[in-house]
């Protein structure tokens, strides 16, 4: 199976000496996260093209208890019209098709979601196993998958196991995702670390190695409830873990941050990341999504900006 | 309105110039040429030489060529407004330099676009790097200046500073140099580079905003001719310069015997080791750091890479895309990574020496970079100590890469270098990191980090990268001096000894002196002996020692460099037990001491005063201690205390015991070992020692003793190029010949004439002695999990 021209990560028996002994130093990290933005910068008609990439890579996400079905289908519409008219118009998109990467739900609200993109090939991806703890037992979260995959999503983002990365139990941590990319079939397996939880970048390493080794298709940052999301030191060490992972199998991994991120300057920091650490293939949807939300508001704002070159409000853009 | 689906297509960063509109308006504002900065005005413009931006060789400004008498104007105004500026107190200088490093921030930007445009380094640097380290550093020695009082008692500054400082990092280098100079009371004639003196001279602007006394600050602009015409000046108090090792062994000639200060921040060749076990990204990272950061054009640069064999084929490829990723260009666009080299010279310096290195058979590895005066990002694989490019600094961003085995073989390849400035150590495993920046010869060392600077920590090298620190406290004590409490009159010069015979010496046992060398007593390799008088006539005969017996006594100082690694307390047994078996024999000593002449009273004074300073040295061993200082955040910056190696020592001809055993006990606490000349005329109170020295357990060879003529001996030891450091208390032609005499390996040299120090007094001893003993190795170590 392919997807955009390159085989679907098949996985590999688990290979610890692809991670044990892999140093990965926080302050060195920290430190060159903190230059990714400082030796880069993109301006202008740069930056409005950057910041409508980054519509193109957001996974439009409402994960509240509140979710209702008339919800679902606000974020659907706001999916499928991520720019007012006016501001595409202005940039000569006219003729482009511009959605987000998808819409990211709960497994019950696939459904809806499934029934308002009708018709705009924007894939729903359902977050699923026992989200966000991931603390439910493993035959329910498989189950859950299979339930989220039947309402018709493409996309699973499944938390993985905090327990089997503090105890380094490295075969257990692989099993669970590799039965869980088998109950995904065709779905893709978007593997959420949870890092904030796993506190150290060389356990962050680890886990990411093991998700690409039992097959995921892509690894994701956090689920955004834990008490540190998204971090660009992380990412850093994520990516690389990919990068590494490529190098050893051939397989192109895909990668999500996300939790907290909210601002368009964001956008371009994480997009700088992935040009300077991957290269260009890492900017398109079929391998890199930002797992946001309000985001979308401030690029639009950015964007306004751009073409009247007045500041913009918030109100003035739909909310999702 | 801009294509922005192909921008999409491509996702380039495009282009993100800094706005230049400020700095234009001001240099049109000068086109007719920049005059100095002296007693608080711009003079007339003079002769004038051009200043271009390297980056696009479009001229940018005429600037004065310093003359003689330029030079003499602005030390004679500095000489005037010294005193009424030391005299104010801490608090108001302390407010005058608070207000410059505002008024820095207040021009921030200003000064970095003048930077970049001036030097060639990209905005990104001068920005983020430089300009906030310049603020930092007054913000720092605003304090300094505040507590001075109550941190250095008793210190005055030196005078008149005269300050050369190269084109690398113009304004920062500028904000090193009189920044602590200021603080301590000092006024400043400053030289910047001719390549680039603009934001020198943009800073006098803001220096008179802030309405700092004329005379304080001088800038004159010039060449090396300038720089030559300032160190040589008889008005300057002090020297320090920042460059070339080639261009600072000149001004160590240069002011050899005038009594000036001196302070040097040379050249380097630092390694940058990475071991297996290191993060190898962020050792990638590093190197980024470390050499393709301002051109290369870095003194400390990590230019030498050493990588354990088991990871290097990974971390060189791992490098080599990463270093295809650097944008070479123009300075001014913040996309930039690596601007210009400063001027067409140096890039085809540059450019020459890895042409010589590549004939040599190794692998040249280049991104690109575009035409004009730009150097690829390079990278030179197969390079083993023999080569040129081992050993010559580049100053450009050339990184050799070179394999080792075993940590041994590590240090071993580290330290295999005339320079000692820096090194970066790369590991997860903080006890080789440790043990690592110990052993490594570097006055800064980087664990997984390199090319950090925080004005509250000591930069500067060991070796042939110079002497004296920049920032912290040990940077203040190259900026203050400690005057001696009571001035003695010069000791008249004795008469170089002849070896004679037939003087009708005699004892009831006839007693031969000898040398004392590695342990042992030995005889003088010329096999002569000359006379040593006391009031009446002769007392006896001493060796007449020779550069033979100097070579021999070298050799066996540094075999007992395990000396240096043995704790404080094992060292303070020793000088106790010096002391106890002096005291044991106290009457010996009088005796020998009142037949060369003493008084009884003051023979006997001089033994007690020998042997209470064994106990207080004793006392200092381990309890004079480095410091850890305040720099970044979760940083322990360590600074610590490090014997300088091998000491040579040339003792007063006065108090025979006590002035040779004033030099010996500091430079021994520390973990010294030395070569000492005894006192010429009165020889046989050194000789004694030897038995004392026997008994007291001390290590051979981390004391020896040579007597003969002072100033042979004392030439053989200053051009040694394995002393590392020579203490001379002689004739004012011995301090000039020293002086002179130590460029060929630039030790630290103390030379001051004999007589003028009271050693039987408080200036016998003291911290300053334990300072002069050690150097201070700054150890950054980030930390977090």
């Amino acid at each position: 199976m392919t997807t955009n021209g390159f085989p679907r990560n098949a996985g590999c028996p688990l290979d610890p000496s692809m991670f044990e002994g892999h140093a990965v130093n926080l302050s060195a990290a920290e430190r060159r996260a903190a230059t990714m933005g400082t030796r880069r910068s993109v301006k202008k008609a740069h930056q409005a093209a950057w910041l409508v990439n980054a519509i193109k890579m957001i996974d439009l996400t409402t994960l509240a208890g509140d979710d209702t079905k008339e919800r679902v289908q606000r974020l659907c519409a706001k999916a499928a019209q991520p720019l007012a008219p006016h501001l595409k118009s202005a940039l000569g998109l006219d003729d482009v098709r511009l959605t987000t990467g998808a819409v990211c739900v709960y497994p019950t609200m696939v459904g809806h979601a499934v029934q308002a993109l009708e018709g705009t090939d924007i894939p729903v991806a359902s977050v699923a196993t026992g989200f966000p703890a991931g603390l439910t037992p493993l035959p329910l979260r498989i189950e859950e998958i299979k339930y989220a995959v039947a309402e018709g999503a493409h996309e699973i983002d499944i938390v993985i196991t905090r327990e089997h990365v503090l105890k380094e139990n490295w075969s257990a941590l692989y099993d669970e995702i590799a039965m869980m990319r088998e109950a995904c079939g065709g779905a893709h397996l978007k593997a959420i670390l949870a890092t904030g939880e796993l506190r150290t970048l060389r356990n962050v390493y680890a886990a990411s190695m093991v998700a690409m080794q039992a097959g995921a298709d892509f690894i994701k940052t956090s689920t955004g409830k834990e008490g540190v999301n998204a971090t660009l030191p992380v990412s850093l060490t994520m990516v690389r873990a990919l990068r590494d992972y490529g190098a050893e199998t051939g397989f192109k991994i895909g990668f999500k941050p996300a939790g907290g991120i909210k601002s368009a300057k964001e956008a371009i920091a994480w997009q700088i990341l992935m040009k300077e650490e991957m290269g260009r293939d890492w900017l398109n949807p079929d391998l890199f999504r930002f797992g946001a939300s309000s985001m979308l508001g401030d690029i639009e704002r950015q964007i306004e900006h751009y073409v009247t070159g007045r500041y913009s409000a918030a109100n003035r853009h739909a909310i999702a | 309105m801009t294509d922005i689906i192909s921008l999409m297509d491509a996702m380039d960063y495009g282009v993100a110039p800094e706005d230049t509109k400020i700095v234009d308006q001001w240099l049109a504002d000068h086109q007719d040429g920049f005059g100095h900065f002296i007693d608080g005005a711009f003079t007339a413009v003079g002769q004038t030489f051009d200043v271009s931006n390297p980056a696009t060789g479009a001229k940018i400004a005429r600037v004065t060529q310093g003359t003689d008498a330029d030079v003499d104007a602005a030390v004679a105004a500095a000489r005037k407004a010294q005193p009424k500026w030391a005299k104010l107190s801490g608090h108001e200088r302390a407010k005058y330099l608070y207000a410059m490093a505002r008024h820095v921030q207040q021009h921030a930007r200003f000064l970095a676009v003048l930077e970049t445009i001036d030097n060639g380094k990209p905005i990104r640097e001068t920005r983020d790097i430089d300009i906030p380290l310049v603020a930092r550093h007054f913000y720092h020695h605003a304090g300094w200046a505040e507590i001075l009082a109550d941190e250095f008692p008793n210190a005055e500054p030196v005078g008149v500073c005269g300050q050369v400082i190269p084109w690398n990092f113009p304004l920062l280098m500028l904000a090193w140099k009189i920044a602590p100079a200021l603080a301590a009371g000092n006024t400043v004639v400053l030289k910047p580079a001719e390549y680039t003196p603009l934001t020198a001279l943009a800073f006098a602007q803001i220096a008179a905003e802030c309405g700092l006394p004329k005379g304080v600050l001088n800038i004159v602009t010039g060449d090396g001719a300038t720089g030559a015409a300032i160190a040589g000046h008889d008005g300057v108090d002090k020297v320090a310069f920042t460059g070339s090792t080639e261009v600072g062994r000149i001004i160590r000639e240069q002011t050899a015997g005038s009594g000036k200060g001196l302070t040097l921040e040379l050249g380097g060749k630092s390694p940058f080791i990475v071991f297996a076990d290191a993060d190898l990204d962020a050792a990638v990272e590093g190197v980024v750091d470390a050499i393709w950061f301002n051109q290369g054009q870095v003194c400390c640069a990590g230019s030498r890479i050493l990588v354990a064999e088991s990871v290097a084929p990974k971390f060189e490829s791992l490098l080599k895309t990463r270093m295809a990723k650097l944008r070479v260009g123009d300075p001014l666009d913040k996309n930039t990574d690596m601007g210009a080299i400063v001027d067409p010279v140096q890039r085809a310096r540059i450019a020459e020496l890895v042409e010589q290195g590549r004939a040599t058979g190794v692998d040249v590895h280049q991104a690109t970079a575009p035409d004009g005066c730009f150097y690829a990002p390079t990278l030179i694989t197969g390079v083993d100590p023999a080569s040129p490019l081992w050993s010559e600094e580049i100053f450009g961003p050339v990184v050799t890469m070179t394999t080792f085995r075993t940590v041994d073989d590590a240090l071993a390849l580290a330290n295999n270098s005339r320079y000692g400035l820096a090194a970066s150590v790369w590991s997860e495993n903080i006890n080789l990191c440790l043990d690592t920046a110990a052993k490594v010869k570097a006055g800064v060392v980087w664990i997984n980090a390199t090319n950090l600077f925080d004005a509250a920590a000591g930069f500067g090298g060991y070796r042939e990268s110079g002497y004296g620190r920049e920032g912290g406290r040990e940077g203040m004590l190259a900026y203050l001096k400690t005057p001696l409490a009571k001035q003695g009159k010069a000791e008249p010069t004795p008469a170089a000894p002849h070896a004679a015979v037939g003087l009708g010496v005699s004892d009831d046992i006839d007693r031969t002196a000898k040398l004392y060398v590695g342990g042992k007593q030995a005889r003088p390799d010329s096999g002569y002996s000359y006379a040593v008088n006391g009031p009446k006539g002769p007392v006896g005969l001493a060796p007449l020692g020779s550069r033979k017996d100097i070579r021999n006594a070298v050799e066996a100082a540094t075999k007992a460099s395990g000396w240096g690694k043995a704790t404080g307390h094992n060292r303070a047994q020793v000088l106790y037990y010096i002391g106890e078996n002096l005291s044991a024999r106290a009457a010996e000593f009088e005796a020998r001491l009142i037949v060369l002449g003493q008084s009884k009273t003051a023979a006997k004074a001089e033994v007690e005063t020998t042997i209470r300073r064994c106990f207080w040295y004793a006392a200092q061993a381990d309890k004079f201690d480095g410091q850890v200082h305040s720099t970044t955040g979760r940083m322990v910056t360590i600074a610590m205390n490090e014997p300088l190696g091998v000491v040579g020592a040339v003792a007063p001809d006065a108090a025979p015991l006590l002035g040779l055993m004033s030099l010996i006990l500091p430079a021994i606490a520390l973990g010294n070992a030395v070569v000492a000349v005894a006192s010429q005329s009165h020889p046989l109170a050194a000789t004694d020692l030897y038995q004392v020295l026997e008994t007291s357990d001390v290590p051979a060879g981390v004391v020896n003793i040579i007597t003969g003529p002072r100033d042979d001996l004392a030439k053989t030891l200053a051009q040694h190029d394995n002393v590392d450091a020579i203490w001379y208390f002689g004739s004012t032609e011995g301090c000039a010949m020293v002086e002179a005499a130590s460029t060929g390996n630039l030790k630290q040299t103390w030379t001051e004439i004999a007589g003028l120090r009271d050693f039987t007094g408080q200036d016998g001893q003291g911290k300053q002695f334990l300072s002069r003993a050690s150097q201070v190795k700054n150890i950054w170590v980030p930390y977090g999990e």
